[in-house]
């Protein structure tokens, strides 16, 4: 349909065209574009597109842009040409005989402005006493609308022979109203023609083949256009800024650890990782416990043994332990895993059973469960980064110098660090960065040092030093896009337009 | 690891404690503007969390008309770490700062023994409800305004953080001379306790003082921790005055007063640890107003067989550290001195020992946080300055080696765009309805992982097919132009008996389209793009992949077929069933594919 209507409009255009040029060529020394417009009935924006596909031509015509004023009738203005004056239509609606009521006489459109007018006129009397109410009745036997006759006149005529007061009455009551009109003064142009040149849209493979081509004239392209939208699949803005980071721990020499295991047992969240089985994260109110499959069946015998020890006593770590009874039946329950330090803990064990240790550098990033309140920044379920290196020896200083790496390929510069509590690391260290556009320090991650009591169970060797940091991805996520609810990235909520035009993702 | 400010966990959030802005600085004897506080917390790793006051809270709270004529005294509220009970008291954190800042000694505290001291028996019957008990006496305290107040939230502190809402620890504090001693710690009936609580005028029984409390707005969250059990926990003096019912509340009788010079403080618990860090932490923050400072008088605990303890025990622990471990740790090359120095404005008190290799470090009773040396290390980290810690880079060099199925994934991620299709990402919890119902399929026939204390319907199961999540957004975005191409490759999870915990992750790939008519030839036409960028010929009769016609409930009859590949089962593709549709709210035609990947790493 689209297409149609731009060629009939081209069609148009063509014709006015060629009028306007064999106008000019007869002698006419100046075309005025409205003028020309009412003359030849054409609508004059029609009349306008024509003169500019004509200056698209090069020097065919000269253009001058003019403007005059010019009273037009308003809606209002219109509908009296049509209909008659408010207070014409008022009277006209009297009975002559028995005159009307006046609540009746009310209902008609503008009826409030047509009495007034009509009474103060002289045109209508009132009876206030009438039975049945207020009656409105004719003192003259008829009348001439002399607000229709003018406004009808100018509409056809023009302003001539009208007087200022009455055009500043009409004015006033808003029945006219001033417009400029924009026009074109039309003269011959140094390569005039009254032929009309047809312009070449496309190159086509004739045109190449004939050197064609040599001779025609094409159409100029409007570069303010943006094109036809492009076809074609997008990626989803998470799963971008995910890639991104999974490249930067890539770059560093991190392999990545195997967390395609949504469903943990309470062990490896949490007791492996010596978070006491009373703190309050274990709590159903922030973890989500599986009902089925319930419990966890097998557990390494020998390295739980040893996890109870260093929960209880600190074993042979030179910890005192929590100075609790470690109970198996509470780290057999299962759970969607809150965090991917499990998996981390995992594999950190099967490094501890290898035959002889080997530094290592993990990360991972995958999802994470939490059953806590939801709102615009929090879901249930979010990804978490996060980074290991196992090595012997490595200090707190090396931490700080491994984040300040990571990050810097984040993008973000300038950290500081501020001691923190977190069950299985000590050290523990929140990283800040300087927000440029809020003006302070945001917190942007956590980290730490594992604690010997959770290595040595492990079987790691005791100058074996285990650093770790972790953050979320939808929160960058969300700054970086500008972002402020979360059910806008991800979910199925999500919004397609902010998928489709989302950049690609240059941290 | 994930950032507490990213993403709030309330058992992660560290506790808030409220002190005056001008009792603190003159405390601690010196004036900081809020910003050189801020400074300090963050060096020290607490946290100046808000600025306010009590006009600011209330009119934040309940709007600017209550807070008229409220007071306008600055207060800072500053968040401590959760392993801190010293800190949980204007009184202990004003003495850790006064000591990290060196204008004081870190007090040391001496436990007195009267010569008739006050003994508690604990009786057979509490074995079965809260096991532990434990006691300590302040004497000759001065209580003021703000000191009384200091002390009351100082319990309630403690009974929210460590007491888990007073489920594992829970205190009294009475006065010391309205009673008299040895006292009883006994479990009875409930009906046989009668006793006039806190600021009530009558004597309740056990099962009335339930009854009371579970109406209470405070309360009513302890009344469950005894409520159901045949026997309640309760303390009696000489002469049977109920000093309280553990945990819920205590007796009117005893109550302690800004009058109050001698004051019994008792613990009962689950946990005995717990239970003396309780009573340390308590007598520890408010001997400071006693008449001798820093002096606590114990109290004999005889136990059910027959032996006894006295308590608070408030041992000073001694820990020896290697300098060179603490140097090596931290990444630093300080001086044994030095690092004694550090320590000891941590509350540490140490001092050089094995001719300078090694510092012997005094752990105090305000301290139970210690349990390692790396704690120690840490300390002497925080003092050094985290900030003013050299940043280097370990040695460490490795080669990197992504997971086989991320990659992979990634891979077919990236073909699959190119193909046309828009990633989406959606969740992977959801409803029975969602995987069972909705897909014309019963959830009893569903290998699913539910869950057992879901706060909503949208976190019963974890999903075991992608398809929910796709038709769920095609369902949220139909207004768009047509057609929809969508996919998704992420785990779904099964039920299963190879792997220890009972579950398994499954890497699927799941794509729709959506448009007037189902164009299965489109998503057809995916199915064999995705099998040419794996390599994988169509073959009907051997090694290859091929579909056979199935018959699936989620699927329109006739329209559905199993994707074989080399003989083995991986997924269906089809034309989804009009009930389907309706079931996700969608008036046309679904077309879909879902395949597990796992088998092409």
């Amino acid at each position: 349909q689209h297409v149609v209507l731009i060629l009939i409009m081209a069609t148009k255009t063509e014709e006015i065209s060629q009028k306007i040029l064999s106008a000019l060529d007869s002698n006419k020394e100046t075309i005025h574009s409205y003028t020309f417009a009412q003359e030849t009935g054409e609508d004059h924006q029609l009349v306008i597109g024509a003169i500019k596909s004509l200056q698209c031509l090069g020097n065919v015509i000269q253009l001058e842009q003019n403007q005059f004023e010019k009273w037009e009738l308003t809606e209002e203005g219109a509908e009296i040409v049509d209909k008659g004056s408010h207070e014409a239509r008022v009277f006209n609606a009297v009975d002559a005989e028995k005159g009307s009521l006046q609540a009746d006489l009310m209902k008609l459109p503008n009826a409030k402005i047509g009495f007034s007018k009509a009474m103060s006129a002289g045109w209508l009397g009132v009876d206030k006493n009438a039975e049945g109410g207020t009656r409105v009745l004719r003192k003259v036997p008829s009348v001439v609308d002399l607000v229709q006759q003018t406004l009808k006149g100018l509409s056809e005529k023009g302003v001539d022979g009208i007087a200022e007061e009455q055009l500043k009455d009409f004015k006033k009551r808003k029945l006219i109203t001033n417009v400029v009109i924009k026009y074109y003064d039309v003269r011959k142009g140094p390569e005039f023609s009254v032929q009309l040149c047809k312009l070449e849209t496309d190159l086509t493979p004739e045109m190449v083949q004939s050197g064609s081509w040599e001779t025609k004239r094409f159409k100029p392209y409007n570069f303010d256009a943006l094109g036809v939208p492009v076809v074609c699949g997008h990626l989803h803005p998470l799963m971008k800024v995910r890639t991104e980071i999974r490249q930067i721990f890539l770059e560093m020499g991190f392999t990545e650890m195997p967390t395609n295991n949504f469903i943990e047992s309470s062990f490896w969240n949490f007791d492996a990782l010596f978070q006491p089985q009373q703190h309050p994260a274990r709590d159903c109110h922030d973890t989500f416990f599986i009902s089925d499959p319930m419990c966890t069946l097998h557990l390494p015998e020998d390295y739980m043994k040893l996890v109870k020890r260093v929960h209880e006593n600190g074993g042979d770590t030179g910890s005192i332990g929590y100075q609790y009874d470690w109970k198996e039946e509470e780290a057999r329950k299962n759970l969607l895993r809150t965090h991917t330090t499990a998996v981390s803990a995992r594999m950190l064990y099967k490094l501890g059973q290898e035959k002889e240790f080997r530094p290592v550098k993990y990360f991972s990033i995958d999802r994470v469960f939490r059953n806590e309140a939801l709102d615009a920044t929090h879901l249930a379920e979010f990804h978490q980064i996060e980074g290991v290196v196992a090595d012997r020896n490595i200090t707190l200083g090396d931490l700080m110098g491994m984040l300040h790496g990571f990050f810097s390929k984040m993008g973000i510069k300038k950290l500081r660090f501020k001691p923190a509590y977190n069950p299985y690391t000590e050290p523990s260290m929140e990283v800040f960065s300087y927000h440029e556009g809020l003006k302070k320090w945001v917190e942007i991650g956590n980290s730490g040092v594992f604690r010997p009591e959770l290595l040595l169970p492990m079987n790691l060797p005791k100058d074996v030093s285990v650093i770790a940091w972790g953050l979320s991805l939808e929160r960058p996520t969300m700054i970086k896009y500008g972002i402020d609810n979360i059910r806008d990235l991800v979910g199925h909520k999500v919004d397609f337009e902010m998928v489709y035009s989302n950049p690609i993702c240059r941290l | 690891f994930v950032s507490y400010s990213q993403v709030r966990r309330k058992f992660a959030t560290m506790p808030t404690i409220a002190v005056e802005r001008d009792h603190l600085m003159q405390s601690i004897g010196k004036d900081f503007t809020d910003q050189e506080f801020d400074e300090l917390c963050f060096e020290f790793g607490i946290e100046l969390d808000e600025v306010t006051s009590e006009k600011k809270m209330l009119a934040k709270e309940q709007g600017e008309d209550k807070a008229k004529g409220a007071s306008e005294t600055v207060i800072y509220k500053i968040e401590v770490p959760a392993n801190r009970y010293d800190l949980l008291c204007a009184e202990g954190l004003v003495r850790t700062l006064k000591v990290f800042l060196g204008r004081m000694e870190a007090p040391h505290y001496v436990v007195t023994k009267s010569k008739t001291p006050q003994i508690v028996h604990v009786k057979p019957a509490t074995k079965d409800v809260r096991r532990f008990v434990v006691a300590g006496i302040l004497r000759n305290v001065t209580f003021s305004q703000s000191n009384y107040k200091s002390f009351i939230e100082l319990q309630e502190k403690l009974h929210q953080t460590i007491g888990r809402r007073r489920a594992i620890v829970s205190m009294g504090t009475h006065d010391l001379d309205t009673i008299e001693g040895p006292f009883t710690y006994d479990a009875q009936p409930p009906s046989q306790i009668k006793f006039k609580p806190l600021k009530q005028h009558t004597e309740l029984s056990g099962p009335e003082i339930m009854d009371l409390y579970s109406q209470d707005s405070h309360l009513r969250q302890y009344v469950p921790i005894i409520q159901d059990k045949p026997l309640y926990p309760v303390i009696y003096d000489r002469n049977g005055v109920v000093l309280s019912l553990p945990p819920i509340i205590n007796g009117n009788h005893s109550q302690i007063t800004l009058n109050t010079k001698n004051v019994f403080i008792e613990v009962t618990a689950t946990d005995l640890n717990k239970a003396n860090i309780v009573l340390n932490s308590l007598v520890t923050s408010f001997s400071e107003y006693c008449e001798e400072p820093y002096y606590v008088e114990c109290v004999e605990i005889l136990e059910v067989d027959g032996s006894s303890h006295i308590c608070p025990e408030l041992n000073y622990r001694h820990e020896t550290v290697q300098l060179s471990e603490i140097n090596m740790r931290i990444g630093i090359g300080e001086s044994a001195e030095s690092v004694a120095a550090l320590l000891t404005r941590m509350c540490l008190k140490s001092s050089v020992t094995e001719e300078g290799r090694a510092i012997k470090v005094e752990v105090p009773p305000t301290r139970p946080d210690i349990i390692h040396c790396c704690d120690i290390i840490e300390d002497a980290a925080i003092a050094y300055g985290f900030n003013k810690i050299k940043m280097t880079f370990p040695n460490t060099t490795t080669i990197a080696k992504q997971l086989a199925i991320n990659k992979l994934s990634d891979q077919l991620r990236n073909g699959i765009c190119a193909a046309g299709f828009t990633e989406v990402f959606t969740f992977a919890l959801c409803s029975r309805d969602d995987i069972a119902n909705k897909l014309r399929g019963n959830i009893d026939d569903i290998p699913a992982v539910h869950i057992g204390n879901p706060k909503s319907t949208e976190f019963q199961v974890v999903r075991t097919t992608l398809l929910p999540g796709l038709l769920k957004t095609i369902a949220s975005n139909k207004n768009r132009p047509l057609p929809l191409k969508l996919f998704e490759i992420s785990d779904v999870v099964l039920k299963t008996s190879d792997k220890a915990v009972g579950a398994t992750n499954r890497r699927h790939l799941g794509a729709v389209f959506y448009g007037k008519t189902p164009c299965f030839e489109v998503i057809h036409s995916l199915l064999h793009r995705i099998m040419q960028l794996l390599q994988i010929p169509f073959n009907r009769n051997g090694a290859g992949y091929v579909i056979k016609s199935a018959d699936r409930p989620a699927f329109f009859p006739g329209r559905c077929g199993e994707v074989y590949v080399d003989g083995r089962l991986i997924g269906n593709v089809g034309v989804l069933h009009p009930d389907v549709l309706s079931a996700f709210e969608l008036n046309m035609a679904v077309s879909a594919l879902e395949i597990c990947v796992e088998t092409f790493v």
